[in-house]
Formats: C-alpha cells, sequence, structure tokens
C-alpha cells in the first residue's frame, strides 16, 4: 500500500514538474511593449502551468485506465461494482471550485492593474458633452498625474482603414506614432460597421463600433513598429484592414509631430 | 386518453411504407424519425466540411489566392450556420434524442409523433434554402453571428434568406424540445422514478429546457434584424439610431446556451457509452444529474464573455467571468466521474471506447483553455483570434463530434443489427484524433501571436504554421473515407449482432435488435438499475 502511494506522489510531482517546466520554458506570446504585456504575461503563465497540470493529470489517468484496466482476452464477466464515492465527489467539487475562485480573483487583480476597473471620467481634451455614454477598454494608469503627458489621438474606423486624428496638431494620420513611455488615450469611433483595435504586442483590444464611441488607454514600452489589425470581421477586405503603430523616442515622434502639422498648415 | 391516442398512432404507422421508403416518408415511427435526422445531419456535415477544407486551401497561403475575398465570407458564414444548426444541434438532440428517448422511458413513441416528424422535415428544406441561397445573389456574408450593422449593409437576400432558414431550424429544435420535454416527464413507464432514468435523459430534459428557454430570444432577435433590413427600421442600425450592442446580447443569449444545447446532450451519450465497455456502473449518477442541472442554470447567465471587448460596464465583465469560469466546477465533476467510472472497469478497446476516450481528452483541453477565455484580462488580448476557433473546435468538434462517431459505432448493432468492423473503426479513430489535433492545435499559438479569425489573408510569418493546421484538416477530411466505407460494408455484409452485442443494461438492448415498430413485442420492461454492471442483475445476462 505504501508501494502505491509513493508511486502516486512520484506521478503527482512529475506533472507538476513538468508542468512548471514547460510553463516556465516555453514562451507562446509575442513581444512585449506596453505596460500591459508583463501583467498579462504573468496572468497566462499562470493559467498555461494550471491548465498544464490539470491536461497532463486527466490525460495520464485515462490512458492509464485503458491500459490498466483493459480487459485481456481470457477475462469474463464485469468490473466492481462502484457506483460512486461522496467523500471523493466533495473533494474534486470544492478543489475546483476553489482553484476556479483564485484564479477569477487573481484574474480580477491583474484587469484592476490593467486600470480596467478604473472609473474613465474621460478628463482629457476632445470634445464631450456630458450627456455622451462612454464605454471604456482598458485605462492604463490613468491617474491625474500622467495625465498631464497624455497624448490624445481620435481613432476613426471605415471599412476597410484606420485613421487616426491628432487634435494637437489639426492632422490626420495613417499611420499611428506615439512617442514612448507615454500614455496615450484614444477615442474610437466607427463611420460604418464594428470594426476592432487589436495590438497583439500590447494585449489590448477594443471593438470600435458605430454610434458608441469607445475610449482604449495604453503605455507603449519599447520603441518599434507594430502592426495594429482589425479583429472583427467587417466585409471582404478585413483580412486587409491592417495599420501600424511606430512607437519612437520622443525626439523622433515631435519631429514627426512638428513635420505633419506644418504641412497639414501650409496646405 | 394517452391510449387511444397511441392506438390510433399505431394504426396510422401500419398504414405507413415498409423498407427504405419508410425513410422518405412523413413517418410517426420515432426510430425512423432518428436516422431520417443522422442521415440528414451527416451529409449537411459533408457539405459543411467542404466549406471547411476550402477555408483550408485558402489559409495555406498568406495571400487571399483561391477565391474571391466576398466568397471566403460567404464560405465562413456557411460553415458556421450548416455545422451548428444543420449537423450538430439536429443530430446529437433529434437523431439520438428521438431514437433513444423513448426507449429509455418506457414509451412506445414520444408524446407527438406528429409534431416530431414536422420538427424533422422543416430541417431539409430550410438547410437546402441555406445552400441555395449562394446562387442567389450570394449567401449570407457576416458570419454566422450575423452582427449588425455588417449584416445589414451586406447584400440582402443572402442575410434574409439565412435568417428565414435559421428561424426555421430554430423553430424545429423548439418542437423537438418541446416534445423531450413532455416524454420524459409524462411518458415514463409507471414504476420508472426520475432518478433510475439513463443519464442521457438527464442531459435531454436539461438541453430541452434550454432550448425551449433560449431559443425564442434569437428568433425575436432574428426578426427584428429582418425588419431592420427590409422594412428599413432602426432596432440596430446605428444610422437610425439603434443599437449595434443590444443584439449582441440578444443573440448570445441564445448562442451561449446554444453551446450548452451541443455538448450536454454529448455528456449523456459519453455516459451511456463508457460503462457498457468498461463493464462498470456509471460513477457518480447523482452528482451528474446535479452537475447537468448546474450547467443549464450557469449555462443562461454567462453570455456576456463573448462581448468582453465590445465595451460593456466593468461590473458586468467581473460577474460574467466568475459566472462563466464556475461552470468549470459541474463540468469537471463530470469528467472526474467518467474516469471514475473507466477506473477497476474491465475496459473492451473498441471504436466507441477509443473515440469516448478521444472525447475526454480534447474537451479537457477545450475546457481548459475555455476557463482562461472567461478571464477578462486574458480574453481581450485573444478574443476574435484564431485561439478562440481553436478552443470552440476542441469543444464542438473534439468533444461532441467525436461523441457523434462514438454514439454511431455503439448504437449500429441496435438499429441495423449487424456489428461495424473494428478496424476500420479504429483506423477511422486514428485519422481523426491526428488530424483533429493537428489541424486545431496550431491555432492557439496563431491566436496569441497575432491572426485573427475570419480572414482570407494574413501575415506571411504564420504560413508555416497554417500549412500545417491545412495538412490537419486534409486528414480530417480523409478520415470520413474509413467510416462511409465501414458504414456502407457493415449495412451489406456486416457479421450478425445479436439483440445485445455489448451485453448491455439500458432499455433499448432489452428487444430485438433492430426494435419491432412498437418498441417491445410485450409490455415495456421495467429498468430500475440502467448501470447495474457488476451486480447480480449483470450477471445474470
Amino acid at each position: 500500500m505504501l508501494n502505491k502511494n509513493f508511486y502516486l506522489i512520484l506521478i503527482i510531482s512529475a506533472v507538476f514538474g513538468i508542468s512548471f517546466l514547460i510553463g516556465f520554458n516555453v514562451n507562446l506570446l509575442p513581444v512585449e511593449a506596453s505596460i500591459n504585456a508583463p501583467i498579462y504575461d504573468e496572468l497566462f503563465k499562470i493559467l498555461f502551468i494550471i491548465g498544464l497540470i490539470i491536461f497532463i493529470g486527466m490525460t495520464i489517468a485515462v490512458i492509464y485506465s485503458l491500459f490498466k484496466f483493459r480487459k485481456r482476452k481470457d477475462q469474463y464477466g464485469d468490473g466492481i461494482a462502484l457506483e460512486g464515492n461522496l467523500s471523493l465527489e466533495i473533494v474534486w467539487t470544492i478543489i475546483p471550485s476553489i482553484i476556479v475562485l483564485i484564479i477569477g480573483l487573481y484574474s480580477y487583480n491583474i484587469y484592476d492593474r490593467m486600470g480596467g476597473m478604473k472609473e474613465l471620467n474621460h478628463s482629457h481634451d476632445m470634445m464631450t458633452s456630458n450627456t455622451e455614454k462612454i464605454w471604456a477598454g482598458i485605462s492604463q494608469a490613468s491617474n491625474n498625474e500622467v495625465a498631464s503627458k497624455n497624448l490624445s489621438v481620435e481613432v476613426s474606423a471605415m471599412q476597410f482603414a484606420f485613421l487616426f486624428n491628432y487634435p494637437k496638431g489639426e492632422f490626420i494620420s495613417g499611420e499611428l506614432h506615439v512617442p514612448v513611455d507615454h500614455k496615450v488615450s484614444m477615442k474610437m469611433e466607427s463611420k460604418d460597421v464594428i470594426h476592432a483595435f487589436w495590438v497583439p504586442e500590447f494585449r489590448i483590444k477594443q471593438d470600435i463600433i458605430p454610434g458608441q464611441p469607445t475610449i482604449l488607454n495604453f503605455t507603449p514600452t519599447k520603441v518599434g513598429k507594430y502592426p495594429i489589425i482589425c479583429a472583427e470581421l467587417c466585409g471582404p477586405y478585413h483580412g486587409g484592414m491592417r495599420a501600424s503603430i511606430i512607437v519612437e523616442e520622443e525626439s523622433d515622434y515631435k519631429d514627426w509631430f512638428n513635420k505633419n502639422t506644418k504641412t497639414e498648415v501650409s496646405l | 386518453m394517452t391510449i387511444s391516442i397511441d392506438s390510433k398512432d399505431s394504426n396510422t404507422k401500419s398504414l405507413q411504407p415498409k423498407g427504405w421508403l419508410r425513410y422518405f416518408s412523413f413517418s410517426l415511427d420515432h426510430k425512423v424519425i432518428g436516422i431520417q435526422y443522422l442521415v440528414c445531419g451527416f451529409l449537411f456535415y459533408l457539405i459543411g466540411g467542404t466549406l471547411a477544407s476550402a477555408i483550408r486551401i485558402e489559409l495555406a497561403s498568406p495571400m487571399s489566392d483561391f477565391m474571391p475575398r466576398d466568397v471566403y465570407n460567404q464560405v465562413l458564414t456557411l460553415h458556421g450556420t450548416i455545422m451548428i444548426f444543420l449537423w450538430i444541434v439536429p443530430v446529437v438532440n433529434g437523431a439520438f434524442g428521438n431514437y433513444l428517448i423513448p426507449f429509455y422511458v418506457g414509451a412506445r413513441d414520444m408524446a407527438f409523433p406528429r409534431l416530431n416528424a414536422v420538427a424533422f422535415w422543416l430541417i431539409p428544406p430550410s438547410g437546402l434554402m441555406l445552400v441555395a441561397s449562394y446562387f442567389v445573389e450570394g449567401a449570407a456574408q457576416a458570419g454566422w453571428t450575423a452582427y449588425p450593422p455588417l449584416s445589414i449593409t451586406t447584400p440582402q437576400s443572402g442575410q434574409i434568406i439565412w435568417i428565414m432558414s435559421v428561424l426555421l431550424l430554430g423553430g424545429s429544435s423548439i418542437f423537438g424540445g418541446i416534445n423531450f420535454i413532455a416524454t420524459i416527464i409524462k411518458l415514463r413507464r409507471p414504476g420508472l422514478k426520475l432518478m433510475q432514468l439513463p443519464m442521457y435523459c438527464w442531459a435531454m430534459l436539461g438541453t430541452s429546457l434550454l432550448v425551449v428557454l433560449s431559443t425564442p430570444v434569437l428568433a425575436g432577435t432574428l426578426i427584428l434584424l429582418s425588419f431592420d433590413i427590409v422594412a428599413h427600421t432602426g432596432f440596430f442600425n446605428p444610422v437610425l439610431g439603434g443599437n449595434v450592442v443590444v443584439y449582441q446580447h440578444l443573440f448570445w443569449f441564445y448562442s451561449h446556451p446554444a453551446v450548452y444545447i451541443m455538448v450536454l446532450p454529448a455528456f449523456g451519450l459519453v455516459s451511456e457509452i463508457l460503462p457498457v465497455h468498461s463493464r462498470k456502473p456509471l460513477f457518480g449518477y447523482t452528482t451528474m444529474v446535479f452537475s447537468i442541472m448546474g450547467i443549464v442554470v450557469l449555462g443562461l447567465v454567462v453570455w456576456a464573455h463573448h462581448m468582453f471587448t465590445s465595451g460593456t460596464p466593468p461590473w458586468m465583465r467581473l460577474f460574467f467571468t466568475i459566472a462563466t469560469a464556475f461552470i468549470a466546477v459541474p463540468t469537471g465533476i463530470k469528467f472526474f466521474n467518467w474516469v471514475a467510472t473507466l477506473w477497476g472497469g474491465k475496459i473492451s478497446i473498441n471504436s466507441a471506447m477509443l473515440f469516448s476516450c478521444g472525447f475526454i481528452i480534447n474537451f479537457v483541453f477545450g475546457g481548459i483553455t475555455g476557463v482562461a477565455l472567461a478571464q477578462v484580462p486574458f480574453d481581450i488580448h485573444v478574443h476574435d483570434t484564431y485561439f478562440v476557433v481553436a478552443h470552440f473546435h476542441y469543444i464542438v468538434y473534439g468533444g461532441t463530434v467525436f461523441i457523434i462517431f462514438s454514439s454511431i459505432y455503439h448504437w449500429f448493432p441496435k438499429v441495423t443489427g449487424k456489428l461495424m468492423s473494428e478496424k476500420l473503426g479504429i483506423l477511422h479513430f486514428a485519422i481523426t484524433f491526428i488530424g483533429f489535433n493537428l489541424c486545431f492545435a496550431p491555432q492557439h499559438w496563431l491566436g496569441l501571436n497575432g491572426m485573427p479569425r475570419r480572414v482570407a489573408e494574413y501575415d506571411p510569418q504564420f504560413q508555416f504554421v497554417n500549412q500545417i493546421s491545412s495538412v490537419g484538416a486534409l486528414l480530417m477530411a480523409m478520415s470520413t473515407i474509413p467510416f462511409l466505407v465501414n458504414i456502407f460494408l457493415s449495412i451489406k455484409n456486416g457479421k450478425d449482432s445479436g439483440d445485445n452485442p455489448w451485453n448491455a443494461l439500458t432499455p433499448e438492448w432489452l428487444t430485438s435488435s433492430p426494435p419491432p415498430v412498437e418498441n417491445w413485442e410485450g409490455e415495456a420492461p421495467l429498468v430500475e438499475e440502467p448501470y447495474g454492471y457488476g451486480k447480480p442483475i449483470s450477471q445474470e445476462n
């Protein structure tokens, strides 16, 4: 009996070991390029490890049963008439409930850290009336002290393009240029059907809805060029509806911004 | 009064055509209707599968080069609609429900045989209408979710035909649901208690409750959508002051429970198959019943997890996260119980068993990604990507379709009196299992790394992984060959199975195979222990 328990403990530790090994060493996600991304990846890692433990455990249990309890050629009759076990049922009701509850609270915490639970006061300089109802996406770190550094962009989406309006510079661009480590605050609205703004490297997504502005805030942390992808089926050219977000040093951004502002004025 | 109706029906039945012709008639026999559902569903599965292959061919290269872009959107819309409304829902509910439920409750037919026949005969015309809409002005191309305003602005005739077809199929589903509830509650043989019913009855009771509660909401929503298209009303049209997000709430109020309408019957079927082939009672009958009902209740209050990126208030996101994640608890209980059913049995490794075990492994995987997707911050990144595509194919294909095949292998001797070839069956399982996992496992990575769903073109860096996925799809398509060969060979030359080849204890096996028109020559037997394996009742056989 001791022998049997020993093997059981050995197998369980092996499952845990393998799951942690894979969970910490296999990276399935793209580059982390915003404040959100490392927080997201932390959640992903935890869910990945828990998922692996359950999946590997269940798979071993099924395959082991098929092998160990397979009917041999000389065997007839039935297995044991075991109809249930109340304490086992209680165990596998309570343990998953606790796991699910902990995951739920933890992801709530993650979501809060991403700024998802904050009230969006929408204090930046966009044209908004008090009656307008804004539905929020993530509002990463919407603290007032950062708000002065906010870059506000108005995004309009249409079949099959994104346009980025920089209200301060009074110009419209087809590429989204943002300075690194600055909070960007976007108000998005669609001209026709539902679209979605997705930057995989930032781990953010928000639908862009006609007749209903949505807000999305993020802070890029890594200089580079990343794709903006429309994630909501919007028509035949949905797959081609892409734009780029260019995260650059503040000085480069200012050069680009001034260049565009001037040309716009000269027109 | 019940008796008089019964006798009237049996008179009508004796006038109906015999032999293969009865499968093309307005038959009132629940067994004929069950087979009609199954064969009709399988034909639509072949159409839906062909469309899926077309999608995978298009996605084998990053450019949109296999078919025009608008045709691609029609293909993906038809693929989703056909697979859900014409294959999985009719087969796991209509086919197996009609065939098995009257046996399980000890009745000679369903409660309303005419309604039953009407429910079936709504399906072929609406399905054909849906497929034919391609030749009118192009089929619907707004996805099976038909989100406005896209569904309002795309070519109208296809979308209207799509709405009419889904309304008829929804009607068929409601008729079926009412019939199952009435049969299970009212037509039980005297002396048979609810807690003695085989688990599939409980699964169908739960499923039918979901059908009756949520399908009318979809019907109402689609009628409003059709007004927006035809009469230019403004329910969901933002140009006229409508709200597009309201449509999503109404749509998912049906379409999330629809997932349980597709998987709960499969949970019931696997609970019938595992005890028979592992020669052990179903583990934890009572908790299985409660977990089905728990899934039904929770399943009705989780719909907004499809809308985490649509713009929903934070408190709502939190509620739907917790509610969704908690579905894992009753579902998990069922899986632990199935593994416990295998444990200590004398397991026959045959096609039915392998498909059921494949189901357990695939579904556990899909369930785990499901719990992850329920978490708002997780979902925001992967929503509307191939991660979601992979997740729900693990649930509906790796889960339900595996169980449909398992059930066909299990009940084929019941229907025909012939045995199927185990060699071809195991080959079928091997190709399906490998092909399925090759097709869908890599798609998780695609979604995480930036490939959205419903696209005809994608970033070239994803080409290799997409090609692996396409090879998997090819294997899945090929796996139907051994299956079809097996079916036809076994019908023609299969070995005689006898009445009860598996020595099963559930009531459908306690009559001849194939069964007589009225199910039993004499009185229906009273089966108090449908899972009494290892007990004296089983040794008697």
